[in-house]
């Protein structure tokens, strides 16, 4: 039988997917379900100073109507409502006071026997506010904004921020070529397709069992136990399918909390769901302002780098990432300092959005870069090789594999940049300029605690069960191929079960962790199935296995077979029928190797094409190339729609996505997806994916994860392209037509 | 400051309930309705066929495009009682026998989809999109299809599809 992992395998739950079967938090149903409608804060600071809900509670189906005043118990420290990717602070709390700390803040929740009662009578809720002065402008706290604390949160402790090497300022003054610029991302906001809902369902004996759209089943469980004082086994969060998350479900939002607050009062079902706009109230990429300044020698080798970020979060919490450290993992320079400063804005805490810092912050450092190649008269691919580092500059040690100069030779190669005219507004198609440009990618290879419980059967079936999620990853199918590869059987006689808080225990699925984490815990747990298998089979009168050590024997084709005689074989069924047993159940937990020795990185070279109408301005990106290298890939058709996506949000970031702020009224303007833009179907042209050969070993599967890369330096390679086209640098995000044309 | 948005009509807001006839799938449906149903919400709702998305109830996303007497409509923004009579086919109804319909096959096979909401809308948009007969090179499709938003950016994958099932029919 031939591997499945490493191949193009179809989705396992593409059948689901394209027939409606596959069923979200907010297609989960119960008797007598009720329906709860949100009533959102329209003030952006200050307090509620009345609240009148019997206009709302006087229509006909309306239920109740929470709100602060009346509201069931929550708890009162903040501890309760630290998840586990809390950053420091004091967690938002939904409904649990009068003060309004940002727009578009929950403050009541009408419930009622229909959606359109609810949606009515939310309506008609009439509230008071006593107003307080506010600022959601970064550029308004730009000089208030305070040096990064390291996170108290151990899970966060990496995001502490670099340390300086040698004397930068002096390289700076004395560096033969210098570049400084100063480059602006805007807030972004993830807009999944599928709205934020949730559905909390009273079970007869009392218990919850709640429909979540999350990144993290037992992240929500922990929490709602913390929050409600609940015992682990009164409630169970289920998320089979999430319509989307790129990181906004990471941290438990204020729907799944008002579901369960209604749920609690009335001890019926209910079921919240926000409306779009409603979601722009959640988390969101923090804008970023970055200073970077580099130095250079003639010859195109860095002596200095600077990097200032100053980067947005709320006034509760003080989210960040380390914004300012990617540097030191792609180019060599002795001399480097970092500031990273934070801005606290009256809006609700910023949180990790699709390579969190590492999208933002890369772009500032890859158009820095593209604009010192243009002061040394250099290729910008000629200039990242002279600067191109082996070792990890912070701690000063090797990567577990860096395979990036191969992603710069066949990326190249495959988008044909050596006929690349190097003079800006030189290369024409009819009425269009044409630029080129490129541009890196680094993100991290994490790897997490993780456990996987097996069962199986004599039938030669197999169920593998982990309480991670598949956000549209492709999770269900790697784990599949894995536990296929790793168990001897054909792929259709696996079967998946992920998205429940009862199962076998996970971290949030985020980070890019979860390839790398699941699939080497499935390895560990596979091998103690085929241990016991093994122990059975040696018990078999004459056992062609008698006497075969543990790590001489693999499962192949529904059987046990010595590594060094394939001859000697015992099939799973014999040996079950020798053990008189129907099921073998193996849960095993995994804990990576911390290998603080090496730096382990995914890395990428990005290549992009971009037509410009001269007169219009109007941008089409037309070609991207984007080649990966990320160890090992499981699936290579759902690792390419992983690239493919995060290519697709970098096109946005580059020209389309910016959440414009009204900062006389501190409000969110552009709250819904069509005057938000993002990319569509006739935004996307040609997109090549490459994936570079690059065996590793900081796991045994040799896994790094791919959810994150895939956008990293796109932005960057899409605005080098404009300037190449046009002579023309914009250094703040989105690049629209007017900026272009200004 | 004061916040109030409409005031009040009739004490639950709505005119009574409505009945609607209509087909869905092949099957007829006898319903009375609130009168602010839209068609998104009666399917979702009232028939328990959640294949339709909801990803913005305003008419920008496309997921929960529908089929309506064969033309593709945001069943969002299409009340359900201005539509008694009429035929609506979903993302359930694409199979027939038991049998994926070519489009929905070649979205497996091109992987046109991540997280898989947007693609009953997708699906549906494009058997329409073939059907009309418009479009006929990749620009043309991609415009025609620039209703239906993909937040996962399967954008270059669904093109593939769409072309894999424009051949064979
Ligand atoms: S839900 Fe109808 S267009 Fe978005
Ligand atoms: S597949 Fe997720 S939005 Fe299209």
């Amino acid at each position: 039988m031939a591997p499945y992992i490493g191949t193009a395998v179809s989705r396992v739950d593409g059948v689901a997917k394209v027939t409606g079967a596959a069923k979200y938090a907010a297609e989960f149903s119960a008797p007598g379900l009720l329906y709860a409608s949100i009533v959102s804060a329209t003030i952006t600071k200050g307090r509620i100073t009345r609240i009148d809900t019997s206009a709302a509670l006087a229509v006909e189906g309306v239920l109740t109507v929470l709100t602060h005043e009346n509201r069931p118990r929550m708890a009162d420290k903040d501890e309760a409502y630290k998840d586990e990717v809390a950053p420091d602070g004091s967690p938002f709390r939904p409904l649990y006071d009068d003060k309004i700390k940002f727009n578009g803040q929950p403050i009541a929740l009408v419930v009622a026997e229909r959606s359109e009662i609810a949606r009515f009578a939310a309506s008609l809720v009439v509230v008071e506010y006593g107003a307080a002065a506010y600022v959601t402008d970064v550029f308004r706290r730009r000089e208030a904004a305070v040096p990064v604390k390291a996170p108290a949160n151990p899970s966060e402790a990496l995001f502490a921020p670099p340390k300086p090497r040698g004397d930068a300022d002096r390289a700076l003054a004395a560096a033969a070529v210098r570049h400084e610029g100063e480059y602006y991302v805007p807030i972004e906001h993830h807009n999944p397709m599928e709205l934020y809902a949730a559905t909390a369902i009273v079970d007869p004996d009392g218990k919850l069992t709640v429909y979540d759209k999350t990144q993290g089943v037992q992240n929500i469980q922990h929490y709602l136990c913390g929050v409600f004082g609940l015992k682990s086994d009164d409630v169970k969060v289920m998320n089979p399918y999430m319509g989307g998350g790129f990181g906004s479900g990471l941290r438990p939002q204020f729907e799944v909390v008002l579901a369960v607050l209604a749920a609690r009062a009335l001890q019926r079902s209910v079921r919240v769901v926000l409306t779009r706009q409603q979601m722009y109230a959640l988390g969101y990429r923090p804008a970023m302002i970055q200073r970077i300044a580099l130095g250079a020698n003639r010859d195109g080798t860095l002596d200095a780098i600077s990097h200032d970020a100053i980067t947005v979060t709320s006034q509760y919490e003080d989210f960040y990432r380390q914004e300012t450290a990617w540097s030191g993992l792609l180019y060599t320079s002795a001399n480097a300092k970092y500031a990273h400063r934070l801005a606290h804005l009256d809006l609700a805490t910023s949180c990790d959005m699709r390579a969190p810092s590492a999208a933002t912050a890369v772009y500032a450092l890859e158009a820095a870069m593209d604009e010192l190649a243009v002061a040394l008269k250099l290729d910008p691919l000629e200039l990242r090789l002279r600067c191109y580092s082996d070792r990890d500059q912070h701690e000063d040690r090797p990567y577990s594999s860096k395979a990036l100069r191969e992603c710069y030779r066949q990326g190249a190669e495959a988008f044909g940049w050596s006929r690349r005219n190097p003079e800006p507004r030189s290369m024409r198609e009819g009425t269009d300029l044409v630029g080129w440009g490129m541009a890196t990618g680094v993100w991290d290879a994490f790897q997490a605690p993780i456990t996987v419980r097996i069962v199986l059967t004599a039938n030669g079936h197999a169920e593998v069960a982990c309480a991670t999620s598949d956000i549209g990853t492709g999770t269900y199918t790697i784990m599949a191929q894995v536990a296929a590869d790793m168990l001897g059987l054909p792929l259709d006689n696996i079967s998946i079960k992920l998205g429940d808080s009862s199962l076998p225990q996970s971290p949030v699925e985020g980070g890019s962790w979860i390839a790398a984490s699941v699939s080497n815990g499935i390895a560990t747990t596979a091998a103690r199935i085929r241990n016991e298998l093994l122990r059975l089979a040696k018990q078999m009168p004459g056992s062609p296995l008698a006497d075969v050590g543990s790590d001489d024997v693999a499962l192949a084709d529904g059987k046990l077979v010595s590594k060094r005689d394939s001859s000697r074989a015992v099939s799973i069924a014999d040996a079950m029928r020798q053990g008189a047993v129907e099921r073998i159940e193996q849960e095993e937990t995994t804990n990576p190797a911390q290998d603080e020795k090496r730096a382990h990185n995914t890395h990428s070279a990005i290549f992009a094409e971009v037509k410009i109408d001269e007169q219009l301005g109007v941008i089409r990106v037309t070609r991207v190339v984007s080649a990966i290298a990320a160890g090992r890939i499981l699936n290579t058709k759902t690792a390419t729609s992983q690239i493919l996506g995060g290519v697709v949000w970098g096109i946005g970031m580059a020209l389309h996505e910016e959440t414009q702020i009204d900062h006389t009224f501190g409000r969110i303007v552009n709250a819904n997806i069509a005057e938000y833009h993002v990319p569509v179907h006739a935004d996307i042209h040609d997109i090549k994916v490459i994936f570079v050969d690059e065996p590793d070993d900081s796991n045994p599967l040799g896994i790094k994860g791919l959810g994150e890369i895939g956008i990293v330096g796109v932005a960057a390679a899409v605005a080098n392209a404009v300037y190449h086209a046009t002579g023309k640098r914009v250094r703040d995000l989105p690049i629209s037509l007017d900026k272009l044309l200004a | 400051m004061q916040q109030r948005n409409q005031p009040a009509g009739r004490a639950d807001g709505a005119s009574g309930t409505v009945s609607v006839n209509l087909t869905v799938n092949g099957t007829r449906h006898s319903l009375t309705l609130d009168p602010r149903t839209s068609l998104l919400d009666l399917l979702r709702e009232h028939l328990d066929l959640t294949g339709s998305k909801k990803g913005c109830d305003h008419g920008q996303c496309g997921a929960c495009t529908v089929l309506l007497d064969g033309r593709r409509v945001v069943s969002c923004l299409t009340l359900a009682v201005m539509q008694d009579g009429a035929n609506v086919t979903t993302v359930e109804g694409l199979a027939k026998d038991g049998h994926l319909h070519p489009l929905q096959q070649a979205f497996i096979d091109h992987d046109a989809f991540q997280c898989g909401y947007c693609t009953p809308g997708q699906l549906c948009s494009g058997v329409a999109l073939i059907a009309e007969g418009h479009a006929k090179t990749a620009d043309e499709i991609r415009e025609l299809m620039s209703g239906n938003i993909c937040r996962c950016g399967a954008y270059t994958n669904i093109l593939a599809a769409i072309q894999q099932a424009m051949r064979q029919s």
